[in-house]
């Protein structure tokens, strides 16, 4: 369950949106932006966590596994009809094994306001605060 | 911005002047309001645009630049390949070839009005939108490669539109040197389920009215008057050109280093024209300008289907359909000689002048139809390419308004119902899945698009013919 330090929230860009994630770990800051990222699209609460399904990626460098780690969900919730509500991430280096869970998108009770073309490297960063917690986070295209 | 950090070359013309790693200077086309009310970031990309390698005259922005991704959007770069010159896969963008195409619908307002809430509620019926909606046309592994090197040609093969609709579209319904075996399974396969969809965020699908002719002799020579209905679909190439976007991005950001490249912002990931990875790139992304063009042209012919069903004998005739996040292989003339140029145009609409070898003879005389797609409620305009703008910014002008407010701020300020009824108020019905969504396009979250019309106008990017607003609007 998310303790006080984390968190997911939007910030502002030009024609779209970011989206920022924080959390006492990587994983966690990662697992809070896809939930922010969800956010964009439809309310979090009203997602059920029924459907699982299992995403892994690998990159170069930490904040290209987090565009990487974005895009993934966006794929998945592109191709299999769904939005995802709830988040498992392992990352060991720079590779990364998550348990995603949501349900197919029913337009009347989710009123899903947008698709989410991609992550983008714009406003890109995962780093670490001054109080230690990660924050993760990016524009993403809407 | 502070007007200050710009030289002011004329009443709509700025340049930002070389410094640090540029190597050519910015020219922003605005007047001084517009300039006041953009964004910083604005500048800074357009700077960072002037550091890729083999950039030619200059790094532009058209009036309604906004802060975009490594570009702004409304950002137009071209690239000679002999010069070391880059394709950058951020400098398109996600949605590969969004653009919009006008219809004339041989009606008028006085035959419509009566009808305009049928006629929505058929179009939203038979038009897919929104998140999550699906088309009814199931593509092959053969049927998909066919239609990625096919574009509106293949649609219209496949029974989706006229011959006649392909001259009224930008290469002629196909985009050359498209190849399917550089788009990966993955886009395939996020395309599956999407032929025929209109998508959602600011994409359209709006019966519009003609309330204000500009320049007579061009809008008599594009077949629009006043109180004339015309229909204009807004998107692009769907969760193909997303993916195709979102893969490149990331092998052009990984592979610079290697080419040599140094990017100011990964987001503006490109590689050497010259190279294997420019080169597959080139043709995933004709390949998704192919799927934008196809989806555009499924669409026009659903749209004629539906308003047959609801005004019978109605012909539905395209005007043009036009791209604005493309790279395209275009000559220019610069500092008196022709050259081959890769021109990036990112939220910005290709503009020829008048006789241009590219136009069908119909525009022989006028220059391009440029289609400037407003947000669901405010007026769209219709301008024309220029021998000037050909001069000015590799033949192109603006695409849009472009937001003024973000999403966030624009759902909690506005509920969508209220804009629904507010909208309704003024005549105008909205058809959406989505609340939420109308909200957040709602039409005070944009800028004024008559002033950034207006600025394109003055700085002679193109001339300005026809200003039309909604009457229907079938939001995504």
């Amino acid at each position: 369950m998310p303790g006080e330090d984390v968190a997911w929230e939007h910030f502002a860009h030009g024609a779209d949106i970011g989206v920022r994630g924080i959390g006492a770990t990587q994983a966690e800051a990662f697992e809070e932006a896809a939930l922010a990222m969800t956010a964009v699209v439809a309310d979090p609460a009203r997602v059920a966590a029924r459907i699982p399904t299992d995403l892994r990626c690998e990159a170069p460098d930490v904040e290209l596994l987090f565009a990487d780690w974005l895009n993934a969900v966006i794929y998945a919730m592109a191709t299999h009809d769904l939005l995802l509500s709830r988040f498992e991430v392992r990352i060991h280096g720079h590779a990364l094994t998550a348990r995603a869970w949501g349900e197919h998108v029913d337009r009347e009770r989710h009123q899903p306001a947008v698709e989410i073309k991609g992550a983008t490297y714009t406003a890109l960063s995962v780093a670490q605060r001054g109080d230690g917690a990660w924050v993760a986070q990016c524009v993403v295209d809407v | 911005m502070d007007p200050a950090r710009l030289v002011r070359i004329d009443e709509c013309q700025w340049q930002l002047p070389m410094s640090g790693a540029m190597r050519v200077p910015g020219v922003l086309y605005a007047d001084e309001a517009l300039i006041r009310d953009m964004d910083d970031k604005v500048a800074e990309q357009v700077a960072n645009v002037a550091m890729l390698p083999g950039i030619v005259k200059a790094s532009f922005a058209m009036p309604d630049a906004h802060w975009g991704y490594g570009f702004p959007i409304g950002g137009v770069a071209a690239f000679d390949p002999d010069e070391g010159g880059v394709v950058s896969a951020g400098g398109v963008g996600f949605d590969i070839s969004c653009g919009v195409r006008m219809l004339r619908t041989g009606l008028t307002v006085a035959q419509v009005e009566p009808v305009k809430r049928v006629l929505a509620e058929t179009l939203f019926e038979r038009i897919p939108a929104g998140v999550g909606s699906t088309g009814t046309l199931r593509l092959s592994g053969d049927e998909m490669d066919a239609m990625l090197r096919g574009g509106a040609s293949w649609a219209v093969a496949q029974g989706y539109g006229t011959p006649g609709d392909l001259e009224r579209t930008e290469e002629h319904g196909r985009m050359a040197g498209a190849d399917p075996r550089q788009v990966s399974d993955a886009a395939k396969r996020r395309q599956r389920d999407e032929m025929g969809t209109l998508g959602s965020g600011n994409h359209y699908l709006e019966v519009q009215r003609i309330t204000d002719v500009y320049d007579g002799a061009i809008a008599d020579a594009f077949g629009l008057a006043v109180d004339d209905v015309v229909v204009s679909i807004h998107c692009g190439s769907r969760g193909l050109g997303h993916q195709i976007g979102t893969e490149f991005l990331r092998e052009m950001a990984i592979g610079a280093k290697d080419a040599g490249i140094v990017l100011p912002d990964r987001e503006l990931a490109c590689a050497p024209i010259h190279s294997a990875l420019g080169e597959r790139y080139l043709g995933a992304m004709r390949a998704a300008i192919n799927c934008a063009l196809a989806n555009r042209q499924i669409l026009t012919q659903m749209t004629r289907r539906a308003f047959r069903a609801v005004l019978p004998g109605a012909k539905l005739d395209l005007l043009y359909d036009v791209s604005h996040n493309t790279c395209k292989l275009e000559t220019h003339v610069v500092d008196g000689k022709p050259r081959k140029l890769y021109v990036h145009r990112k939220g910005a609409t290709r503009a020829f002048a008048p006789a241009h070898p590219d136009l069908p003879m119909a525009f022989y005389a006028t220059g391009q139809p440029v289609l400037i797609g407003g947000s669901m409620g405010t007026a769209s305009y219709v301008l024309a390419g220029t021998s000037q703008g050909a001069k000015e910014a590799f033949a192109s002008a603006c695409h849009g308004a472009g937001r003024s407010m973000s999403r966030h701020e624009a759902t909690r300020k506005f509920g969508g119902r209220k804009v629904v009824d507010d909208l309704a108020a003024r005549g105008i019905v909205i058809r959406s899945p989505s609340m939420r969504g109308v909200a957040e396009e709602a039409p005070l979250a944009y800028k004024d698009i008559a002033a950034v019309v207006e600025a394109a106008g003055r700085a002679g990017l193109a001339r300005k013919v026809a200003r039309v607003v909604p009457i229907a609007c079938i939001k995504g």
